[in-house]
Parts: C-alpha cells; sequence; structure tokens
C-alpha cells in the first residue's frame, strides 16, 4: 500500500524539521509533499535572528581568558575565574534552552534542523558561552548555504580553534589536532589521506588563532610559510589553500552527502543513490539547499523502508513532542536533566565526532525513561532520574549540583495546553479517532493493537480520551522513531 | 538455550550461538546456577581525577613534600604500609588488606598524549581507544559483544546508576543500569509496558530493536528484583551510596546470578580547592563501604572469586597549587582488591618524582594492559579482539 499523504508529510516534517505542531497536524491530509516542501523552504529563507545570551564574557576575553575550562595563568583571581565560568555555563544554559526553543517554535524548521545536524558534525565543547553563540549564529546563517563557507567560517571560529588546540599550533612546533579533524571529521573522512597529509597541512594551518575579541587572526609571525605538500599538490599553502584543496576531493563532497543521507534518509546507506547525489552536490559547487531540495523531493525518499524507522535523537524526540503537545514546561533544569539521562546535551557533544546516533541513543535506561517522559510530563509519572557528574561543567561540585537537581526532580512536568491538542481532532468522528490519532503520533508501519490500548484510555470524556490515547501512544517504542 | 547458558558460565564463550529472532522476546525462563569459582569484577570509577599522589604517598621523598607544603601528608599522619610508602589516612582499611595479601597498588598507570579534560580522558578509559581516536564503545560493551552474542539478557554487566556509562557500551549488547533492584522493578514492571511486550509481533528491525531492549530490561529487572532477595546480606554496610550499591552487589554475587562485571563511581574528585576534606570525606566512604564488603565476601567464601579495581581518568599535578588543591594530571594509580592475586602490596615503582613532563607524572604502564589483563586472566575472554590489538598482560592475577 503507498504511503498516505499525512504520513509522507508527517515524514517530512520528522526528518527536515522536528515533527508535525499541534497548529496545523489537521491540514496535512490535503497538502502535496512538494508543496510542504516548497512551504519549508520558505519559511526558512530569511537569515536567523541571533540568540544571544553571553553576559559579561566580553570582559573575560579581553583579560586573555580564552578557554573558561582551562584557564590557567592570567592577572585573574580565583574568585573572578570561578564567577566567570559559572556565568559561561549560566549562558550556556540559555543558549540551549533558548535554541530548543526555536527548534520547537520556530517556523524555519529546515533550517533549525539542518543546524542541528551541523552542530553534530562541527562538534566542539568549550565552556565559553560567547564562542558558543557565535559558532551557532555562523552555523545557522549557513545551515542552508553553501559548503565551502560553512566549512570556512567554522574553521575560522575561536570555538573550533581553541577546541582544536590550533592557538597552539606554530611554526615549528605544529599541533596536529584541528588539521587532522578536518580530513577526518569535517571533509574526507578517515582513509582518505595520509599520516604525511596531515602533518603537512597541519603547518599549513600555524598561525591560525583569535585574539581577545574573539575574532578571527592570522599571525603571519607564527605561520610556516614553507613548501608543503597536500594530497598531491604542493605550493606554499595557507590555512584556506588546504581548504580549497579538500574541498576540491570529490571525496569531500561524497563524505558529507553520506553523513547526511544517514541522518536525513536512513541509517543504511544506499551506495547508489548516495553517489548520485554527491556528484550533484558537487557539481553545483556545494550548495546545501539544492543537496536537500534533491534528498526530500525525491520519490525514493517516501520508500516504505524509510518511513517511520529511524531513532529518534533525544533533542528530537523532546522536541517532537512539544510540537504536537503545546506546553509550557514548569522549570528549565527539567528540560537540561532529560537531555542530560538521555545522552544529548545541546553544546556538550562527547568529542569532536558529535554524537554517533542511531542504535547508540538506546539501552535498557535510557529507552525506560524514553518510554516514561510523555506520562512525566503529563504528570502521571515523576522524575527521579540522577544524571552523572560532569567535573568539566560541574567543577568538582557534585553535592551543590545534586541538591539543585533534587529540587527540580519534581518539576518535570508540564502545562500541556490540551484543548489545542485536541482540535487537531475536531472533525474526526469518535468511531475513527483512534485510528486517526495512532495515524498523527505515529510512523510507524505497524504498532500497537487498538484492543491492547482501548484498556488503558479514559473515556470519561472526549478530551480525556485524546490525552490518554496521546500519552499512551507516545510511551511506546514505536514513538522512539520517525 | 538453556544448556548453552550453562556453557557460556563455564565455558566462557557463547560466542557460536546464533542470534535467534523469537528467542528474545521471553527471556529468561528460569535462573540459571552459578558455578563456585565464577569470576567476578567489581570496577569502582573515581569519577573527577582522584589525587593518586595523596592516596598512595610517597612518605620518604622530598620533592612530594617540596612540591606540596600545604597539602602534603606527613608520614606520621599517613597509614603507613612500608617504609617508603604510606597510604591517606581515610584508608585505614586498606592497611588490613595489604597485610592479607588482598591488595595490590599498581603504579604510573596512564597512557600517552594525555587530555587534560575530564570527559574526554574518561571517554578514552571507558573505550580503551588512543587519545586521538573516537570510540563509541565501551571496553566492558565489547566484552559482553564478545561473550555474548545472542544472549537474551544483559545481566552479564551491570552498573550501579540511573544511566549507562559509555564502558558497557557494546556495539550489540549493552550492560544494564539500576540504582537500585527495587526501583528497576518498579519502573520497568508498569504493567502497560509489559503488554506492550507480550503483544509486540516482530516486522521492520528498528522497532524490534527497540522491543528486544525493552523485553530484556524488563525480564531482567524482574531477574535482578528476585536474585537480590535471596541472600540478603547480614553484613552491616554503611548507610553511604558507596555502601548501598556494594551492600546490592554483594547480595547479588552471592545470589545465582550470571553477572561478571559490576560498576559503579565515587566521586567528586575533583580537588582543585580545599583538597584535604573532600578527599578525606570520599575515601572514609570508600574505606568503610569496602571493608564491609570483603568482610561479606570473605565470609560467605567469594572473595577470591572476586576482584575489585579502582581507577579515575586522570591523576593530578605533583605540585599543589594556591587554593589548597591540586589542578589536572595525568598518571595514576589503581588498587585491586581481592583473596586470588597472585602478586600483592606495592606492584611496580613508585612515581620518580625526579622525571617529570612539565610537572606531572610519566606513565609506565599503560592502562589498556590492565584491561587486557582483567579480560584474559580473570575473565577469560579474547582480550585482542575486545581491545583490537595486544596489550601487554601484567602478573597479579
Amino acid at each position: 500500500m503507498a504511503a498516505s499523504n499525512r504520513l509522507k508529510n508527517q515524514h517530512l516534517l520528522w526528518r527536515a524539521g522536528f515533527g508535525p505542531m499541534a497548529e496545523n497536524a489537521a491540514d496535512l491530509d490535503k497538502l502535496s509533499s512538494k508543496d510542504l516542501w516548497g512551504l519549508l523552504l520558505k519559511t526558512s529563507a530569511k537569515k536567523p535572528e541571533k540568540i544571544e545570551v553571553a553576559q559579561n564574557l566580553i570582559d573575560g576575553l579581553y583579560k586573555g581568558v580564552q578557554d573558561v575550562a582551562q584557564m590557567q595563568q592570567n592577572g585573574l583571581s580565583n574568585d573572578q575565574k570561578k564567577q566567570i565560568r559559572e556565568q559561561s555555563r549560566d549562558d550556556l544554559k540559555n543558549l540551549n534552552i533558548r535554541w530548543l526553543e526555536e527548534m520547537i517554535n520556530s517556523e524555519a524548521q529546515l533550517r533549525e534542523k539542518m543546524s542541528l545536524f551541523w552542530h553534530g558534525h562541527f562538534a566542539t565543547r568549550v565552556i565559553n558561552s560567547y564562542f558558543q553563540q557565535e559558532l551557532l549564529q555562523t552555523i545557522r546563517e549557513n545551515a542552508l548555504g553553501n559548503f565551502k563557507d560553512l566549512l570556512r567560517e567554522v574553521s575560522k571560529s575561536p570555538s573550533m580553534l581553541s577546541f582544536l588546540n590550533n592557538q597552539q599550533n606554530r611554526k615549528k612546533k605544529p599541533n596536529e589536532n584541528f588539521a587532522r579533524e578536518v580530513m577526518e571529521l569535517f571533509t574526507m573522512g578517515r582513509g582518505n589521506y595520509t599520516e604525511n597529509d596531515v602533518k603537512e597541512a597541519a603547518r599549513a594551518f600555524t598561525g591560525w588563532g583569535f585574539n581577545l575579541k574573539g575574532e578571527f587572526e592570522f599571525r603571519k609571525m607564527q605561520h610556516d610559510d614553507d613548501s608543503k605538500t597536500v594530497l598531491g599538490k604542493t605550493g606554499n599553502f595557507t590555512g584556506d589553500d588546504v581548504l580549497d584543496i579538500l574541498l576540491e576531493q570529490k571525496q569531500t563532497a561524497k563524505f558529507i552527502t553520506k553523513k547526511i543521507y544517514r541522518y536525513f534518509v536512513n541509517d543504511k546507506a544506499d551506495d547508489a543513490k548516495v553517489e548520485w547525489l554527491s556528484n550533484r552536490f558537487y557539481q553545483n559547487g556545494y550548495d546545501i539547499k539544492k543537496l536537500m531540495e534533491d534528498i526530500f523531493t525525491s520519490d525514493w525518499f517516501y520508500e516504505e523502508k524509510n518511513i517511520g524507522t529511524k531513532i529518534k535523537s533525544p533533542i528530537e524526540l523532546i522536541a517532537g513532542i512539544r510540537r504536537l503537545l503545546p506546553m509550557e514546561m514548569e522549570n528549565d533544569q527539567a528540560q537540561l536533566l532529560f537531555q542530560k539521562t538521555l545522552g544529548q546535551i545541546l553544546f556538550y557533544p562527547p568529542n569532536v565526532a558529535g554524537w554517533p546516533g542511531g542504535k547508540n541513543w538506546i539501552d535498557s535506561s535510557s529507552l525506560m525513561l524514553r518510554l516514561r517522559i510523555p506520562q512525566i510530563l503529563s504528570a502521571n509519572d515523576i522524575m527521579d532520574i540522577m544524571p552523572k557528574v560532569d567535573d568539566d561543567v560541574q567543577g568538582g561540585m557534585m553535592e551543590m549540583a545534586a541538591k539543585k537537581i533534587k529540587e527540580v526532580t519534581r518539576g518535570g512536568t508540564a502545562k500541556i495546553d490540551w484543548v489545542l491538542a485536541a482540535k487537531i481532532f475536531e472533525a474526526t468522528s469518535r468511531e475513527k479517532l483512534l485510528q486517526k490519532i495512532a495515524d498523527t503520533v505515529l510512523q510507524t508501519k505497524g504498532h500497537v493493537p487498538d484492543t491492547l490500548l482501548e484498556k488503558y484510555l479514559n473515556n470519561a470524556s472526549r478530551e480525556n480520551f485524546i490525552k490518554s490515547a496521546i500519552i499512551n501512544l507516545m510511551s511506546t517504542p514505536e514513538y522512539q522513531l520517525c | 538455550m538453556l544448556i548453552k547458558r550453562k556453557e557460556f558460565l563455564q565455558v566462557g564463550s557463547l560466542a557460536t550461538a546464533s542470534f535467534m529472532l523469537p528467542q528474545f522476546l521471553k527471556a529468561f525462563e528460569k535462573p540459571m546456577m552459578v558455578p563456585p569459582g565464577n569470576k567476578v569484577v567489581v570496577v569502582i570509577q573515581f569519577s573527577g581525577g582522584n589525587d593518586g599522589l595523596n592516596t598512595v604517598i610517597p612518605v620518604r621523598n622530598d620533592i612530594y613534600y617540596k612540591g606540596r607544603p600545604g597539602l602534603g601528608i606527613a608520614k606520621d599522619k599517613a597509614v603507613n604500609i612500608t617504609d617508603e610508602v604510606g597510604l591517606n589516612p581515610a584508608l585505614e582499611a586498606f592497611k588490613g588488606l595489604y597485610d592479607d595479601g588482598s591488595l595490590g597498588i599498581l603504579n604510573n598507570v596512564g597512557y600517552p598524549n594525555p587530555d587534560r579534560s575530564h570527559f574526554r580522558s574518561m571517554d578514552i578509559w571507558h573505550s580503551a581507544s588512543a587519545s586521538n581516536e573516537y570510540v563509541n564503545t565501551g571496553w566492558i560493551g565489547r566484552y559482553l559483544d564478545a561473550q555474548c552474542k545472542g544472549c537474551d539478557k544483559p545481566t552479564q554487566a551491570m552498573e550501579l546508576d540511573d544511566v549507562l556509562s559509555l564502558a558497557l557500551k557494546g556495539d550489540e549488547s549493552k550492560g544494564l543500569a539500576f540504582k537500585d533492584p527495587q526501583k528497576l522493578f518498579n519502573t520497568s514492571n508498569g504493567k502497560y509496558f509489559k503488554d506492550l511486550n507480550a503483544n509486540h509481533q516482530s516486522g521492520e528491525e528498528t522497532v524490534d530493536y527497540l522491543y528486544k531492549t525493552m523485553s530484556e530490561t524488563i525480564s531482567s529487572a524482574d531477574y535482578i528484583y528476585q536474585q537480590s532477595k535471596t541472600h540478603p546480606t547480614n553484613e552491616a554496610y554503611p548507610n553511604s551510596d558507596l555502601g548501598k550499591d556494594l551492600k546490592t552487589i554483594a547480595s547479588l554475587i552471592l545470589s545465582d546470578i550470571n553477572t561478571k562485571v559490576y560498576y559503579v563511581s565515587l566521586g567528586s574528585f575533583d580537588t582543585h580547592v580545599n583538597q584535604e576534606n573532600q578527599q578525606k570525606r570520599l575515601f572514609t566512604e570508600l574505606n568503610d563501604a569496602v571493608k564491609a564488603f570483603t568482610s561479606d565476601l570473605k565470609k560467605n567464601n567469594r572473595f577470591n572469586d572476586v576482584l575489585m579495581m579502582t581507577f579515575s581518568e586522570f591523576g593530578r599535578r605533583v605540585a599543589q597549587n594556591a587554593s589548597g588543591g591540586t589542578d589536572h594530571g595525568t598518571a595514576n594509580n589503581m588498587f585491586f582488591i581481592s583473596g586470588g592475586l597472585k602478586e600483592k602490596g606495592v606492584l611496580n615503582a613508585m612515581p620518580d618524582l625526579a622525571d617529570l613532563n612539565e610537572g606531572d607524572l610519566k606513565h609506565k604502564i599503560d592502562f589498556k594492559d590492565v584491561y587486557a589483563t582483567v579480560l584474559n586472566k580473570w575473565l577469560g575472554a579474547d582480550d585482542k579482539m575486545i581491545l583490537g590489538k595486544k596489550f601487554q598482560y601484567l602478573d597479579f592475577i
């Protein structure tokens, strides 16, 4: 059986965004997927408004605080350092919450989803809210633009340069970290260059750093301007030259396309399709929007094997629930707690390789928590999970953090706007109601039998019925997929 | 399947058993007997970077006292085990273990190009990778993958925590995390989840994977809860978190459960400020819990089968800082506690404080040597496959 219009549209919304929202979920039967794609493009065309959270950090930057997590020597007293670190961590929490709000509420769904992809691709973990805020803006502005620009701007961002130690990459004392990751993770992928290419490229990136205002700076004195040989080309290359050489490689287009395919279409890459897409991506000069259009307007994107078979990331899960069920969270801490315990905290990727995704999201405790989250949000259950300590974030202050968390454990609940959620099903008759709710909530081919579900539904009123059906359907393994 | 499970426990390999899809839906029907001699590992992670030099103290080393005018622990305050070596004053019970021949101390354990970020260095220890490699599975998880292909239960490795650590995540198999058996039982035994599980028809691969995980969790929760009640221990454990965790672990070790690895964390040892009190408090918790645990195992004749090992993501710098604390360092020591040690006491030379790398200890032993030793000699596993290459075996077990 061919996929229904609704299923296809929801598929597009889940993959190119964060799922259907209460306000327009009812309209998804009529619209064609091509028109919906057009809408997604249009709503993401504007330049994003910057999310600004960093407070008083410029002051810290002037004082030479390059990475506030590892401030060692400078003119600051211990108290001042501590204060800056704490301020920065608080700012990062705000950045996290506000970006998550964008993912949930912004009409620029495609841009924010694409940005989340790049956030994991260009993963940095620095406790400097100003750097992170700037990098996020770079990513959001270029998310659907040109990969060449994105790569270049990210490579020159203080966030990336400090995370990968390029400040320490100097003539005759090279630090290869940045050069290695640019090749291994950002462009070509492992196995497509030699150790010597990394060494030579590192020499080209010598002198790339940033100043105390958090701006990129090329330090000529530290730059090695002798001849280098990278991927068979020889010259007195600068860092920009090396990025050009990497972008000339078809392998770069292929590596990025494959990663995008696996993220947006299916964990199992289809080699022929990746080849076709990546050739076009290369010919189009790395135009990201065109690549995404190739994917989302293809027939194969809507094939059965690609629908409802991808495990949602924790961010997709949370954002998806909150898009279908408009809600006011009781407090922000609980949102961070969900991210922590489910294994994906924005701005804290596990390492420069980003979140591995797929089955990696799932273990027995994370799955059981995922199944309970709808219950927790609707106050049928309590959040009683403690996240692990992260001393890079908490700096040994575990007891304080634990106390804070205890205070919010009862605060996992939210005020859900059930009236608005129920409106989706306004025009649906009582007999068709359960089917319609299941079709709206779930993307999988098969799901929980109605007879089982009915045992758990509240028949006291139409609204209660809808409420209990949605919550129960969201508390299933099937709901973990999109 | 039941026969094969027994084989796993005795021979230590189920790698050949094929993965049968319908099998996972019913999980274990009967608990299986654990033969005496079933070797168990208990890993205690010191989170935050424990200061090794104030744990195992070079009590006759001037460089140590010079670098730590306020923080150095004087010889007469330390719990001295040899003329050269003292333990942190809070680790009084470790002296008893030392005298018993059931304590091993391995110095200078680390890895090349050490990373000073907590998270990254912990990642390196958990995944057993090189410091420029990113691996998404942990050493115990890969042990599960190797031992347990097609096993219908993740109870071979368990972590006493709400969230599962990378160390216990394999490609196919993953350990199970829970804080206490009762809570695990309560949260995974909702009627709705059981109903969902019972009614699932296998279909698409990813959905099946999720149902398999849920099914395993539900049946394991039940199994662990039942097992934890079969041998309630009489030993008096301290009422600390670690005390409770080790009590749970002891009651499971004494039951018939098939668990080979237990994992528990203590922290935070990130003592940049006011180190003395913080380390003392944590070590008191460790000392009292380990004391009860070892006594419990001895009374029940299981101490020879259990190997307890401690580690931290890094040690700390040799010199103290200006805030009565120490900053992130590199190589560190590990404790091994068991009735079955082949080599005991201080297993190698104390750190050479005259030969430092910019104020930090140089590692002499790669921590992956320790993993290889434990995997091969204690768990009878294929360490080369699990760690990706051959590491040097040590002789303490």
